[in-house]
C-alpha cells in the first residue's frame, strides 16, 4: 500500500511539474496558451551549403526585401561562426555576405528571417518601368520555327498581353502539338521558355524566385514564377499552372536576374529552406529569441529552424502514445500491434485524413490480396516479407502515379507510411485471416485504424499542436496519466460486453 | 438476452477477474520473467516436465535449422500420427496435427490430407517465427499424439478435449473442460467458438457451460448433453496441474491438460497469461479465490497434495452457489 502512494505521490509531482512549468513559462515569457491570438510569424532558414577549397571566400546570398507583398521582414539573424557578414543593400535590392580568410571542407552558413503575415499585398515593384536589356536566345532552325508557330496560334487567340500569356501556357501544356513538346524538351526550366517566348512577343519580362510557405517543411528549393510587363504594371503568373497573380502563402525572395547565391572560393554550393509557422506574437517572439531568460533558453525554439519542424512532430507522439494506452487499457480496444496505430496517425498527418485513409486501406487489401498468392509459392518467411515489402512499395509508387494522373497530388505524401510496418501488418493480418477467419482481421484491422484516427484528431488539433510545441513541459502531465493508466487495475469496457452473459445467471 | 452489457459493479459482486486486474496484480505479481520462458517455449516445458517425471506426450524430434527441413521424410518413417507446433507459439496458433497416413499424403485432424512438401512449409515458417511472439526465430517440436479417451466421444467435434486448470501460488483455483466444435474449426479456443465447461474443483463435474459467452447445455454438434460431463481420476489431474508450481515456480498459471486412453493425464502445455475465459465457462469470478489464496498465512511449504485437497475442500462450497455467492466468502 505505501509502495502505491508512492507512485501517486510521483504521478502528482510529474503533473504539477508539468503545469507549474508550463504557467511559470507563460508569465514569464508571455508566450499565449491560446494559439490563434496573435498574427502568425513565419519562421524561414536558408541554409548554404558548399565545400571550401581552403582560400578565401565569399559567399553571397540573395535576401527578400523589408516591404513583401502579404509579409513584413519582422527580424533577420545569420549563424556562421567564423565568417564575416554583412547585409549589403544596392539599389532596392539586398543581400547578405558572408567573408572568410581561409576555410576548407564542408561549409554550412544560416540566414533566418522572421516575417510576419500582413495584409498589404501591394507590391512596390508592380509600377517599375520595365528595363530594356535584349534577351537573345539562339534557337537552332526546328526550335524557332516551332516558337514562331505557337506565338502565332496564341496572338490569334489573344487580346492583351494577360490573354496572350494564358494562351501561351495553355499552348505549352498541350500534349499534342509536337510544337510544344519540342520547346519543352529544349528548356530545363518551364519559366525560362515562357520568359523567351514572351520576349519575342515583345513583352518584357522578368524571373520571380519565392517560397510555398508551408508549415513544418523542410530542404525547401526556390519555386520560379514570370512576371510579365502589360505596359502599365506587372502581372506575376505561374508557368506551370498559368494563374495570374499572386499565390496565397507565397513568399517573393528575390526578382529579376541576380543569381540567388554567388560563392566564391567554393564548390558544390547550393542553398535550401526551412520553415515553421510560430504562434507567438510577434514581440513576444523577438523576446524568446534575443533574450537572454531561463526559459528562452531552454525553449524548443532556439533550435535550428530544421530540427523545429522535426520536434514539432516529435512532441505530438506522445499524445499518440496515450491515446494508444487508453484505447487498449481502458476500452480494450484490439489493434494490430501496438503503436502502429500512432505511426499510421502521424502518416495522416503528412497527408490527409480521407486521402491517407483510402490510401491505406487501399494499400492493406491490394497486399493482402498479392500475399494470398504468395501462400501458394512455399517461400520462406523473411523472403516472403521482403518481397512484400518491394510489392509495397510498387503498389504505393502506383498508387501515387495513378492519383497524381487524377490530380490528387495528395497521393504522393503516401510514401511517408513506414512500409516495413505495413508489410508486416500484410503478413500478419494474412495469418491471422488464415487461422481466424476475416472477422478477426476486421476487428484488429478496424481498431487500429479507430485509434489511428482518434489519434490523429488530437494530434493535428491546432490547440494541442500549440501547447505540445510551446509548452513541451505538459508532456509531464501526459506522462503522468500514462503512468496512471497503467496501474489501473479496474475493468476494461469491453469486458462489460465479453462477461455480459453473468447477468443471464 | 437482456442487455448487451454489464454493469462494472455486478461484475465486481461476481468477482470476476478482468485483464488489467489480472495482469497487475497476479502476473507481475507473482510471475518472476526469467521465468517466462519456460512456459512460453514448450520445448523448454517438456524438458522440464520430463525432469521432474511430470506425464506429457512423448516428444519425438526437434527441428532446429532450415537445412534439416530438406531430409525430413527419414524423421517421419513409421510415424503415423503427430503433432507439429512450434515451441514459441500462443493461444494453439501454428499446430498441425496428422491423424495418419494416405498412400504419400498426411491426413490432418480436419480431414484434409496435405503432402510433405506443405509440411517442409509450415516447418519453415515456424523456424522464421511466424508464430512466435515478436517474429523471434522458433523451433518445431514433433511429439505423439494424444490417444484420447473414449470417455469424451461424442463431446468433441474435430479436436482434443482439454482441461485447463488456473494453479495459483500451488493452489488449483478453478477447472474448465474445452471442447472444440465446428464453428471452432477443430479448435479448443473460447473466443474461436469452442464450448467451456465449468468443472467444479472437489468432484470433476460439469457445474457450467458457455459458448460464446452464452450459457449451452448440449454440444452443439454432437447434441450430447454437457451435465453428465464427470472426469475420471479427477484427483490425480488436479494434482498434476499443481505439481507444475513446484516445476516452473511461477505463481500464476494456466496447466492445460489431455487424458490419454493408455497413459492417463498429459500435461500439454502452460500458459503464463491465462485466466479470462475460463470464469465464462464457469459461471464464476476468479478473483475471490485468487483473493483467499493470497490471504493465506501458511508459511510452510505445502506439498502438492496438500494443496490439492485444501483447495477441493475450500472451494467446494463456493461452487454450490452460482456467480453472487462468491464475494460474500471472499
Amino acid at each position: 500500500m505505501n509502495q502505491k502512494r508512492g507512485f501517486f505521490a510521483i504521478l502528482v509531482l510529474l503533473a504539477l511539474g508539468g503545469v507549474i512549468l508550463a504557467i511559470a513559462r507563460h508569465v514569464v515569457t508571455g508566450t499565449p496558451f491560446l494559439p490563434g491570438q496573435e498574427k502568425s510569424v513565419w519562421l524561414v532558414e536558408a541554409r548554404i551549403d558548399f565545400d571550401a577549397d581552403g582560400g578565401a571566400v565569399t559567399a553571397s546570398l540573395a535576401l527578400p526585401e523589408d516591404q513583401l507583398p502579404g509579409y513584413e521582414l519582422f527580424a533577420e539573424q545569420a549563424a556562421s561562426p567564423g565568417y564575416g557578414f554583412a547585409i549589403l543593400t544596392e539599389r532596392r535590392s539586398r543581400r547578405a555576405e558572408w567573408t572568410r580568410r581561409e576555410a576548407s571542407g564542408e561549409q554550412s552558413l544560416y540566414y533566418s528571417a522572421q516575417l510576419v503575415e500582413s495584409e498589404n499585398r501591394d507590391d512596390n515593384h508592380a509600377n517599375d518601368p520595365p528595363v530594356d536589356y535584349a534577351r537573345i536566345v539562339y534557337w537552332d532552325e526546328a526550335r524557332e520555327l516551332a516558337a514562331r508557330d505557337l506565338l502565332k496560334v496564341a496572338r490569334e487567340r489573344s487580346s492583351s498581353p494577360q490573354s496572350l500569356t494564358r494562351e501561351l501556357i495553355k499552348l505549352l501544356d498541350s500534349a499534342t502539338s509536337q510544337n510544344a513538346a519540342l520547346l519543352r524538351s529544349g528548356a530545363d526550366q518551364r519559366s525560362d521558355l515562357l520568359m523567351h517566348l514572351l520576349e519575342r512577343a515583345d513583352i518584357a519580362t522578368r524571373s520571380v524566385k519565392g517560397l510555398y510557405l508551408e508549415d513544418a517543411r523542410r530542404r525547401q528549393t526556390l519555386s520560379r514564377l514570370v512576371e510579365f510587363y502589360t505596359g502599365s504594371e506587372w502581372l506575376l503568373v505561374d508557368p506551370r499552372t498559368g494563374a495570374v497573380g499572386l499565390p496565397a502563402d507565397f513568399l517573393v525572395w528575390t526578382r529579376g536576374r541576380a543569381s540567388v547565391l554567388d560563392v566564391i572560393g567554393g564548390a558544390k554550393s547550393r542553398v535550401q529552406f526551412s520553415m515553421i509557422r510560430q504562434s507567438v506574437p510577434a514581440t513576444q517572439l523577438a523576446r524568446a529569441s534575443n533574450g537572454e531568460g531561463l526559459f528562452s533558453r531552454l525553449g524548443v525554439q532556439r533550435l535550428p529552424i530544421e530540427e523545429q519542424s522535426m520536434f514539432k512532430l516529435l512532441l505530438l507522439l506522445p499524445l499518440g502514445a496515450a491515446v494508444v494506452v487508453f484505447m487498449r487499457v481502458i476500452i480494450g480496444l484490439q489493434t494490430s500491434g501496438t503503436f502502429m496505430p500512432v505511426l499510421i496517425a502521424l502518416a495522416f498527418l503528412q497527408t490527409s485524413l480521407v486521402a491517407g485513409l483510402v490510401s491505406f486501406v487501399l494499400i492493406v487489401a491490394a497486399g493482402l490480396a498479392l500475399r494470398s498468392y504468395l501462400s501458394r509459392l512455399n517461400l520462406l518467411l523473411v523472403a516472403r516479407i521482403a518481397t512484400l515489402i518491394v510489392l509495397v512499395v510498387f503498389l504505393i509508387s502506383a498508387l501515387s502515379i495513378i492519383g497524381y494522373q487524377m490530380g490528387f497530388s495528395t497521393g504522393m505524401t503516401i510514401t511517408f507510411f513506414p512500409m516495413i510496418i505495413i508489410a508486416w501488418t500484410i503478413e500478419r493480418m494474412s495469418i491471422l485471416w488464415e487461422e481466424d477467419g476475416s472477422s478477426e482481421v476486421m476487428k484488429q484491422g478496424g481498431g487500429s485504424l479507430l485509434v489511428a484516427v482518434l489519434a490523429y484528431l488530437l494530434m493535428q488539433n491546432p490547440l494541442l499542436v500549440h501547447l505540445s510545441f510551446n509548452f513541451p513541459e505538459l508532456n509531464l502531465v501526459l506522462l503522468a496519466s500514462i503512468l496512471a493508466m497503467g496501474q489501473y487495475t479496474g475493468y476494461k469496457l469491453s469486458e462489460l460486453w465479453r462477461f455480459r452473459a453473468m447477468d443471464d445467471l | 438476452m437482456g442487455r448487451p452489457w454489464v454493469s462494472r459493479k455486478r461484475l465486481k459482486n461476481y468477482g470476476m477477474l478482468g485483464m488489467n486486474c489480472r495482469n497487475v496484480d497476479f502476473i507481475n505479481r507473482y510471475n518472476d520473467r526469467t521465468l517466462f520462458p519456460l512456459v512460453d517455449n514448450k520445448l523448454q516445458t517438456k524438458l522440464l516436465a520430463q525432469e521432474y517425471g511430470v506425464p506429457t506426450p512423448l516428444l519425438r524430434f526437434v527441428v532446429r535449422e532450415q537445412h534439416e527441413i530438406n531430409h525430413i521424410e527419414q524423421e517421419f518413417a513409421g510415424l503415423e500420427h503427430f503433432a507439429l507446433k512450434p515451441a514459441k507459439g500462443s493461444g494453439g496458433k501454428g499446430i498441425m496435427v496428422v491423424t495418419g497416413r494416405h498412400g504419400d499424403q498426411f491426413v490432418r485432424s480436419s480431414g484434409a490430407e496435405v503432402s510433405i512438401s506443405d509440411i517442409r512449409r509450415h516447418m519453415s515458417n515456424i523456424l522464421a517465427g511466424l508464430y512466435s511472439l515478436g517474429g523471434s526465430p522458433d523451433v518445431a517440436i514433433v511429439e505423439d499424439l494424444i490417444a484420447f479417451d473414449e470417455c469424451f466421444s461424442g463431446y468433441s467435434h474435430e479436436g482434443v478435449p482439454d482441461i485447463r486448470i488456473i494453479v495459483f501460488k500451488g493452489y488449483p483455483v478453478m477447472a474448465m473442460l474445452r471442447l472444440s466444435t465446428h464453428a471452432s474449426d477443430g479448435k479448443a479456443n473460447l473466443h474461436q467458438g469452442a464450448v467451456g465447461v465449468g468443472l467444479a474443483l472437489d468432484t470433476g463435474r460439469c457445474l457450467y457451460a458457455a459458448q460464446f459467452g452464452r450459457p449451452v447445455s448440449t454440444h452443439p454438434d454432437t447434441g450430447q448433453a454437457l451435465g453428465d460431463i464427470h472426469i475420471e481420476g479427477w484427483r490425480d489431474i488436479l494434482l498434476l496441474a499443481s505439481q507444475c508450481y513446484d516445476m516452473t515456480g511461477l505463481g500464476y498459471i494456466g496447466t492445460d491438460i489431455v487424458l490419454d486412453r493408455l497413459q492417463g493425464p498429459q500435461l500439454l502445455e502452460l500458459n503464463a497469461r491465462p485466466g479470462l475465459a475460463i470464469q465464462i465457462a464457469n459461471g464464476r469470478g476468479l478473483l475471490p479465490r485468487l483473493r483467499h489464496i493470497e490471504g493465506l498465512t501458511l508459511n510452510r511449504r505445502f506439498r502438492s497434495e496438500h494443496r490439492v485437497d485444501y483447495a477441493m475442500r475450500q472451494f467446494a462450497e463456493l461452487e454450490k452457489n452460482p456467480a453472487g455467492a462468491g464475494a460474500e466468502v471472499a
